[in-house]
């Protein structure tokens, strides 16, 4: 209805999925005003949720000597609690408003044996899942890829893949590191929310709203869409998974990559020089008054 | 003089035991599945049990594992657990899809009730009746009409129970007296009592045996398919020994009519039904008895290893000790590996009534030898409520009575073997 002559289309960010556009009214005599007409969708998440194949949580890990590894020959392998979190998170985000969610797609990155992780992930609510097929990484020398080398994989697949959101875990419990999804954020340069404790996305705007757990307390930040969020304790309580989506997740589609599809090299740049149980806890003293307590705290060098 | 050679090897010949196809080793590793490997363990599941293993292991941590104690005091099932089971689809196991169901192997059934058993042997068995008796006997025998109006509510919501025994029908499980008097519409009016009915108090549908026609003696036993508000009462909650939150019922049948829809297979051929029930449900005890075995092994070995010290060093250092864990643990294995054959050779389809019945002989043996052995373990501790093992010792006992006394499960066995032999 508009003419071409009068109205300007002006494209949102590559994020947003639909045109926005202006248009200027000019009427013939004194006054000029503009009206700006904005027809936007509320922005839909394709959201990725990369996880994570770790030892099981109650496992005490053990030391294999002679390799200088970690023991993972008969140890019982599980989801990163963390980023069972996120895939949680995802489902949620899908559960809270209809249509808000596009898709939730899971991805790792290792030996063909993450495909039982993936698939307790599609059991979780995720619709399809990607392995990065790397089959030299397998359980006992998953520490040879490093955070870095995973953020390379992930800022490939996420832009191959359209999402506009990632969550994930904020570390693995194996190594700890905490780095992957800042490296992830940095590469892609999205805005990141790490550590986050709680998510809120305003339909409308297409702003994510996260409380942060940090050391002084809880921060909040809000960031609009693309975003990275990597996921804390107390985000969620992940549900049960029914028997019934365990069987269902058979059926969901896993597609195998590699590497090389992505264009990323991921030669380690790290050498483990050596692996050592923490010290062993010795055994403390009981002192029966304050006074002796001051006296041992200034011969231990404490005060 | 080739006659007395000829005959001689006639009689070594007599004398070598007999191989029926029953014994061929190639079947005793037959799944409905591939093994991932080369054939490396009776042991090595496929990633849907391992992953309903998980699936169980964290519901007894987070929802079972903290109400055992209450239950077993009050001798009553919290609901909480029976409706988590239900949400977690452990209710419905072997189910098709289409009724609510996982449609997952009969394996994996056994597994969730050998996992359930290491926390708490009374949710294992109510989880065992309703998926491997009920759910089963309405899955093979129930017509279109059954499958439709009850699997789906034995998927999501209601409790059932498998109603044979009496007070004078035990072992002798065909001299039941429950009669099902049929009216000129077709339909039938059970009178009666049922008792040792177990998941009894809470169950809302029940399968039930009783004599349509006495005069024909077993064969007139027919099942069917009851619902609670037709007339079944809860006479009394059994008192026990062990399995305590487990309920046990008197039922009594005042008068309830039935319609005929609910007949469950063949009119009259309720004992068939009956005695397959049963040696499948052997497979389920020899589970519950095998996770409880495990179970009482963990936390009395746990506590040996790292938490009691005497004369200088952790009780599970001393010879004696580990001579006797070493025993206990080995037997354990052998009636984990009775388990899983017995459950194999069902799924393959092969003959498995020996195999099932020396599965549950051996798991309550072991069962309540090591329960007692863990007691003795913890020491005074573990004779103490709180340390939460012997709970396991007077939860074994029912194992060898149950679902098929041993004396039954023995006669079984030797008249199997008599027939091998002769």
């Amino acid at each position: 209805m508009w003419s071409s002559k009068n109205s300007v289309h002006v494209f949102g960010s590559p994020t947003s999925s639909r045109p926005t556009t202006c248009q200027l009214f000019r009427p013939p005599l004194q006054q000029q005003y503009v009206v700006i007409t904005i027809l936007a969708m509320p922005p839909r998440l394709n959201i990725v949720v990369p996880i994570k194949r770790v030892i099981d949580f109650a496992i005490k890990p053990r030391i294999n000597q002679t390799k200088n590894v970690i023991e993972t020959n008969g140890v019982k392998f599980s989801l990163n609690p963390f980023c069972e979190i996120a895939v949680e998170e995802a489902v949620r985000l899908r559960e809270s408003s209809k249509d808000l969610v596009e898709s939730i797609t899971l991805v790792s990155a290792g030996s063909a044996k993450i495909q039982d992780t993936l698939r307790a992930g599609l059991a979780l609510g995720a619709d399809k899942a990607t392995l990065i097929d790397i089959p030299a990484i397998d359980d006992s020398r998953s520490l040879e890829l490093e955070p870095l080398a995973v953020a390379k994989l992930l800022k490939a697949f996420v832009e191959k893949s359209n999402a506009n959101l990632v969550i994930m875990g904020k570390q693995a419990i194996d190594d700890d590191s905490n780095q992957t999804g800042q490296m992830l954020a940095g590469l892609l340069n999205w805005s990141q929310a790490t550590n986050a404790s709680k998510v809120t996305v305003d339909e409308a705007s297409g702003v994510v709203t996260v409380a942060r757990e940090i050391d002084g307390g809880t921060e909040t930040l809000s960031a609009p869409l693309p975003l990275v969020i990597t996921t804390d304790l107390r985000l969620n309580t992940p549900r049960y998974t029914k028997l019934q989506d365990i069987m269902k997740a058979k059926k969901k589609k896993t597609e195998k990559i590699t590497p090389e599809d992505l264009g990323v090299d991921i030669t380690p740049r790290l050498e483990i020089v050596s692996l050592s149980e923490p010290a062993k806890r010795t055994g403390g003293g009981k002192v029966d008054s304050v006074d002796a307590l001051i006296g041992k705290l200034k011969g231990a060098g404490a005060i | 003089m080739m006659a007395p050679l000829l005959r001689s090897l006639a009689r070594v010949g007599r004398l070598l035991p007999r191989y029926s196809t029953a014994n061929c080793p190639i079947r005793l590793l037959s799944t409905t599945k591939p093994l991932r490997s080369p054939i490396s363990s009776i042991l090595e599941f496929d990633e849907d049990v391992e992953m309903f293993r998980s699936v169980v292991s964290r519901f007894n941590a987070d929802v079972v594992a903290p109400r055992v104690e209450k239950m077993d005091e009050e001798e009553h099932i919290d609901p909480i657990i029976i409706s988590s089971l239900f949400e977690t689809g452990l209710m419905a196991v072997e189910t098709p899809e289409e009724y609510g169901g996982a449609g997952a192997s009969f394996t994996a059934a056994v597994a969730i009730v050998e996992e359930l058993a290491k926390c708490d042997p009374s949710v294992s068995v109510l989880n065992d009746v309703h998926n491997t008796l009920v759910n089963t006997c309405v899955r093979k025998w129930g017509s279109d009409y059954i499958k439709e109006t009850y699997l789906p509510s034995l998927s999501t919501s209601k409790l059932g129970a498998f109603a044979l025994s009496e007070p004078s029908a035990g072992s002798d499980a065909f001299a039941l007296r429950t009669r099902a008097r049929k009216l000129s519409d077709g339909d039938f009016v059970i009178e009666g009592g049922k008792m040792w009915i177990t998941n009894g108090a809470e169950a809302e549908i029940f399968v039930v045996f009783a004599n349509a026609e006495p005069e024909k003696g077993y064969r007139g036993i027919t099942a069917f398919v009851v619902e609670k508000p037709w007339g079944v009462n809860v006479v009394k909650k059994e008192k026990k020994l062990g399995i305590r939150a487990s309920s046990t019922a008197v039922l009594s049948f005042d008068e309830v009519h039935v319609p005929k829809e609910n007949v469950l297979g063949v009119y009259g051929q309720g004992y068939k039904i009956a005695i397959e029930c049963l040696n499948e449900g052997r497979i389920g005890i020899a589970a519950q008895m095998t996770g409880l075995a495990q179970g009482a092994f963990d936390r009395a070995v746990s506590y040996a290893f790292n938490d009691r010290q005497q004369f200088g060093k952790y009780i599970g250092e001393f010879q004696g000790m580990q001579f006797q864990i070493a025993q206990v643990a080995s037997e354990i294995e052998a009636a984990r590996l009775l388990l899983y054959n017995a459950a194999r050779i069902k799924e393959a389809g092969g003959q498995f009534v020996k195999e099932a019945a020396m599965a549950k002989l051996i798991a309550s043996q072991v069962a309540e030898k090591t329960a007692s052995r863990a007691v003795e373990w913890m020491g005074g501790v573990g004779f103490t409520r709180d340390e939460k093992v012997e709970k396991f010792y007077r939860d074994a006992k029912i194992g060898a009575i149950y679902e098929g006394t041993s004396n039954i499960q023995l006669q079984t066995i030797a008249k199997l073997i008599q027939k091998e032999y002769t």
